[in-house]
C-alpha cells in the first residue's frame, strides 16, 4: 500500500502537480490498520487529509475500506476490494467480522462505489500480492489528473523486472474492470 | 530539479548536499530510513557509513569524526536519544569542530513508540539548537542550515522532525551536492578532555553560545510572520501545516507566526506578540513553545491574551490534524461547533497489529509457554517485533519497558520472587544493543534466569537492518560476524543452548532444559524473519481430517490461519513455517507448492 501511494504520487509529480503522501511504518504495520494518504494539487501544506475532503477512496481490505469512509467527500469515489483480511481478534472470537452487514453498508453511502474482487484478479494474473496493482488498474480508469496508463508505467519504474509480467497483467485486470470491460462477472456491484 | 523524496529520505539528501564525512545510527521508527537512504548514497558520494550497536555509540563515533573537522550526522528516534543522553550533554559542553547534525525523530500519537516525549524539551536541557521541520522540503534545507549553525557555533544541533515529517513524501527541490574540502585532523588540545574545571568555563560559553543562536534564528528564513489582524496564531513544525489548512477551509484570515527554530527568535516573536490582542498556540507534544511565548509576553509586560495547552485549548497527548486544529481554532474565534451527521457503520473488527505469518517467534513463544505450562514463570519482554509477543492468543510478555530492559527486569523479579521461573526474551539487534551489560550483571550476580534470544537474522521492526550478528555492514558485505553463542558464553554464561523453533520437538525440550537450570542460562532461538526468504512450500487444511478443535487458530494463532463456517482456512500469505502442522493433534495440516 505504501507502494501504491508512492507510485500514484510520483505519476502526478511527473504531470507536474505538487504532491504529499503519508505513509504508516514500524509496528502498525505489523498486521495492523494501515491507512496512507495522497494529496495532488497546487499549493498543497500538510500530508493528512482532513475529514470528508478526499476524492477517492482505494480500499484494499473491506472492513478498512469503511474505517477510511470519513476522508470521502460526499459523493466521492470508492474503488474497494471486496475480499476480506481476517484478523487475529476475529479468528480468536474477540469481535466479529460482519461482511454481509458492512457490504450492506457500503451500498447504500451516498458514493460512486466500485466493489471489486482484487484478490481473484492478482491471483489470475500470478500473484496474491498484486492486489494493489489490481486496485492501481481499477484507478487509472477513473478520471484523473493525469493519464492513468502513467501509473503502470511509474509502477515498472519501481518494480524489479522479474516482477514486471504479474504486475502488467494485474494493472490491466484491474483496468479492465474499472472501465467495465467484463460488466458485472468480476466486479460485484 | 524536483524529486519525490519522503521527509527521511530528504534529510539524507540534505546530508549529502551537505557534504557529510561520516554518518551513523540505530534505527527506530519514525527514523529509520534516515540511514537507510544514506548509508545507499554512501558508495558513490563517498563518505562513511555504518549502523552502530547502539545510539550512545553513534552519537560518540560521530562526536569523534567531527572532533577532526569532520561533518558527521547521527539518527535515532526520540527513545534512542535517552541512550545517547550521557554522551550528548558532555558533548553541548565541549562542543564540535566540524558540523554535527543529531537527528531525532519524534512520534506524537505515538504510531510504533514506548513514550511522546519532546525532543525540543531534550534541546532545551542540553542548551542545544533544535530545527523543527514540518514538511520534507524544509526536513532537506534545515539540515543544510543545521550544518552551518552547528559549524558557526561549535555546538551540535538537534534536527526533530515528527512522524508526520518523517514518512511523508512531497515534491522535493533537490540542490547540487557539495564535495568535502574540508583538511581533517584532529589537533591535540586540552580542550578536548572534560575536567570539571573546564565543564564550568564551557557551561558559562554554552549559556553564551545559546543566547547567540536565538539571536542567529532572527533572521532565520524558517521563521515567518504573517500579520493579517491583531488575532494570531503561533505554531511550529507539522502543526504549522493544519493551521494554515484549517484557516483556508474556515475562511479565517488570523495572523500567523512560524517558528521553525529554537531557541527561539525573541524580537520576532515579541514584535509578533505586541501587535495582537489574542493568541493561540498550536503545537504537538510538550508545550514548549508556549511557555516560551508566555514568558516574553510576561518579560515585556504585554496584555495579550494567551491559550493553549495551558487552559486545555490544545490536547497534550497524541497528534494533531486538520480537523482537531478546525476545532481548536473556532473555538479560538467563539464560532459555533460543527454538528456532524451521524453515520453508524457496523462495528468493524478490531485490527492490533502481531507477529506475521510464518514468524519464527511465534513458535519460539508458543515452546516457552508450554514449556512452563506447571510452573509460576514470568515472561519478560523487550522493544522489536517481538513486544508483540504480548498480543493474542499468545499473551505471552508480561513486561516491556525499554530496550535490553527484559534481561535486567527478569533479575530484579527474580530478586523478591525467588520461587517464580524468570525468561527474559529478546532480540538479537536489541541484544547487541543493550542486552550485553545486562547478561553480564546476571552472570556476575548469579541471577537464575534464562535469557531467550529471539535471533531472525536482522533487525526487522524498523526495515531489516544488518547487526553485529551479521556478516554484513551499511556499506557492503564483510568476512566475519559475531557468533552470539560465543559471546554469550564470553559473557560467562555456562548453559547456552541453541534451537530451531521451526523444529516444535527439539525447540521444546530444549526450552523444558534450560528452564531445570540453575544461575543464568541463554537459549539462542535461531531462524531467520519470514521476510528474507522465499517460500516455496505453503499448507492447507484437509478439511475431512480437521475436528474444529482450534490448537492452530486460538493458541497459536497464526494470522494465515482463519476459521471460517465450514472449517478452518489458510490464507495465500501463508510462508510454509509447518509449525501449524506440528501442532495440529490430528494431522490435518498438509503442504503444498505455492501458487
Amino acid at each position: 500500500m505504501v507502494l501504491a501511494s508512492r507510485i500514484i504520487a510520483q505519476t502526478a509529480m511527473k504531470n507536474g502537480w505538487q504532491v504529499r503522501t503519508s505513509e504508516i511504518h514500524g509496528m502498525a504495520q505489523r498486521g495492523g490498520a494501515v491507512t496512507s494518504h495522497v494529496r495532488i494539487g497546487k499549493n498543497l501544506f500538510g500530508a493528512l487529509i482532513p475529514n470528508g475532503a478526499a476524492d477517492i477512496l482505494l480500499g484494499f481490505e473491506l472492513a478498512e475500506t469503511v474505517r477510511g469512509l470519513e476522508k470521502l467527500k460526499a459523493g466521492g469515489k470508492i474503488i474497494a476490494n471486496s475480499a476480506k483480511v481476517v484478523p487475529v481478534s476475529v479468528t480468536m472470537g474477540k469481535t466479529k467480522y460482519p461482511d454481509q452487514e458492512i457490504l450492506q453498508y457500503l451500498k447504500k453511502q451516498p458514493y460512486d462505489l466500485t466493489l471489486v474482487d482484487a484478490h481473484s484478479l492478482a491471483l489470475k494474473a500470478g500473484h496474491y500480492k498484486a492486489v494493489n496493482m489490481v486496485l492501481l488498474g481499477v484507478l487509472a480508469a477513473q478520471k484523473l489528473p493525469f493519464a492513468g496508463d502513467g501509473l503502470l508505467s511509474t509502477a515498472l519504474e519501481l518494480l524489479p523486472a522479474k516482477l514486471h509480467e504479474v504486475n502488467v497483467k494485474a494493472f490491466y485486470l484491474g483496468k479492465q474492470t474499472g472501465e467495465g470491460y467484463y460488466g458485472h462477472s468480476a466486479a460485484i456491484s | 530539479m524536483k524529486q519525490l523524496l519522503m521527509g527521511n529520505e530528504a534529510i539524507a539528501r540534505g546530508a549529502v548536499e551537505a557534504g557529510i564525512d561520516v554518518a551513523t545510527a540505530y534505527p527506530g521508527t519514525p527514523s529509520s530510513e534516515v540511514f537507510m537512504a544514506l548509508a545507499k548514497m554512501a558508495p558513490e558520494h563517498g563518505f562513511y557509513a555504518e549502523y552502530s550497536a547502539n545510539e550512545k555509540v553513534a552519537l560518540e563515533v560521530a562526536a569523534g569524526a567531527a572532533y577532526a573537522g569532520a561533518r558527521s550526522i547521527v539518527s535515532m528516534k526520540q527513545v534512542g536519544l535517552n541512550v545517547a543522553a550521557d554522551p550528548l550533554m558532555s558533548l553541548a559542553y565541549i562542543g564540535v569542530k566540524g558540523g554535527l547534525v543529531l537527528v531525532v525523530a519524534d512520534d506524537p500519537g505515538p504510531h510504533s513508540s514506548q513514550t511522546e516525549q519532546d525532543t525540543r524539551k531534550f534541546g532545551q536541557f542540553a542548551k542545544l539548537p533544535v530545527f523543527n521541520p514540518g514538511t520534507p522540503q524544509e526536513a532537506k534545507d534545515m539540515t543544510l542550515a543545521a550544518f552551518e549553525t552547528s559549524e558557526k557555533l561549535g555546538l551540535p544541533v538537534i534536527l526533530r522532525p515528527t512522524t508526520r515529517t518523517c514518512h511523508v513524501c512531497q515534491d522535493v527541490e533537490v540542490g547540487e551536492v557539495r564535495k568535502s574540502k574540508k583538511v581533517i585532523r584532529f589537533e591535540k588540545d586540552p580542550k578536548w578532555v572534560i575536567m570539571p574545571k573546564l565543564s564550568y568555563l564551557k557551561h558559562q560559553e554554552l549559556n553564551v553560545k545559546y543566547l547567540k543562536a536565538a539571536e542567529m534564528f532572527e533572521t532565520s528564513p524558517f521563521n515567518e510572520s504573517l500579520i493579517r489582524g491583531n488575532q494570531g496564531i503561533i505554531t511550529t513544525g507539522v502543526s504549522y501545516n493544519y493551521v494554515m489548512e484549517a484557516l483556508e477551509i474556515l475562511g479565517e484570515n488570523l495572523s500567523v507566526l512560524k517558528i521553525g527554530t529554537y531557541p527561539i527568535p525573541e524580537k520576532m516573536v515579541t514584535n509578533f506578540l505586541k501587535q495582537m490582542d489574542t493568541v493561540l498556540v498550536v503545537e504537538e507534544q510538550e508545550p514548549v513553545l508556549e511557555d516560551e511565548v508566555i514568558k516574553l509576553a510576561w518579560k515585556n509586560n504585554l496584555r495579550v491574551d494567551i491559550s493553549g495547552k495551558h487552559n486545555n485549548d490544545v490536547p497534550r497527548e497524541g497528534e494533531l490534524d486538520t480537523d482537531k486544529v478546525m476545532a481548536i481554532i473556532r473555538k479560538f474565534l467563539g464560532l459555533p461547533e460543527e454538528t456532524v451527521s451521524p453515520v453508524s457503520p457496523p462495528e468493524l473488527p478490531l485490527r492490533p497489529p502481531t507477529l506475521c505469518a510464518g514468524c519464527p517467534h511465534r513458535a519460539s513463544f508458543y515452546v516457552f509457554k508450554k514449556a512452563v505450562r506447571k510452573m509460576d514463570a514470568i515472561f519478560t519482554g523487550d522493544i522489536g517485533c517481538y513486544t508483540l509477543g504480548n498480543a493474542p492468543p499468545l499473551e505471552a510478555l508480561d513486561t516491556c519497558l525499554c530496550m535490553g530492559a527484559g534481561v535486567t527486569q527478569a533479575q530484579g523479579l527474580k530478586r523478591v520472587e525467588p520461587e517464580r521461573k524468570l525468561v527474559a526474551f529478546i532480540g538479537d539487534s536489541t541484544f547487541f544493543h543493550t542486552g550485553i551489560p545486562g547478561l553480564i550483571n546476571a552472570v556476575y550476580n548469579q541471577t537464575d534466569i534464562t535469557v531467550v534470544i529471539l535471533d531472525n537474522r536482522t533487525t526487522a521492526m524498523t526495515g531489516f537492518q544488518p547487526h553485529p550478528g551479521l556478516p554484513q555492514t551499511a556499506m557492503g558485505t564483510k568476512e566475519e560476524a559475531i557468533d552470539l553463542e560465543v559471546l554469550v558464553k564470553a559473557c560467562g554464561v555456562r548453559n547456552v543452548y541453541k534451537a530451531d523453533p521451526y523444529d516444535l520437538e527439539q525447540a521444546q525440550k530444549i526450552a523444558a532444559r534450560a528452564l531445570e537450570d540453575n544461575g543464568p542460562s541463554v537459549v539462542i532461538m535461531k531462524r531467520e524473519c519470514v521476510h528474507l526468504v522465499r517460500p516455496s512450500i505453503r499448507y492447507e487444511v484437509e478439511t475431512d481430517k480437521c475436528n474444529n478443535c482450534g490448537v492452530c487458530y486460538k493458541t497459536f494463532g497464526c494470522p494465515a490461519l482463519f476459521k471460517e463456517d465450514d472449517g478452518v482456512k489458510i490464507m495465500d500469505d501463508c510462508n510454509g513455517c509447518s509449525v501449524c502442522s506440528q501442532i495440529c493433534p490430528s494431522g490435518a495440516i498438509k503442504p503444498v507448492r505455492h501458487s
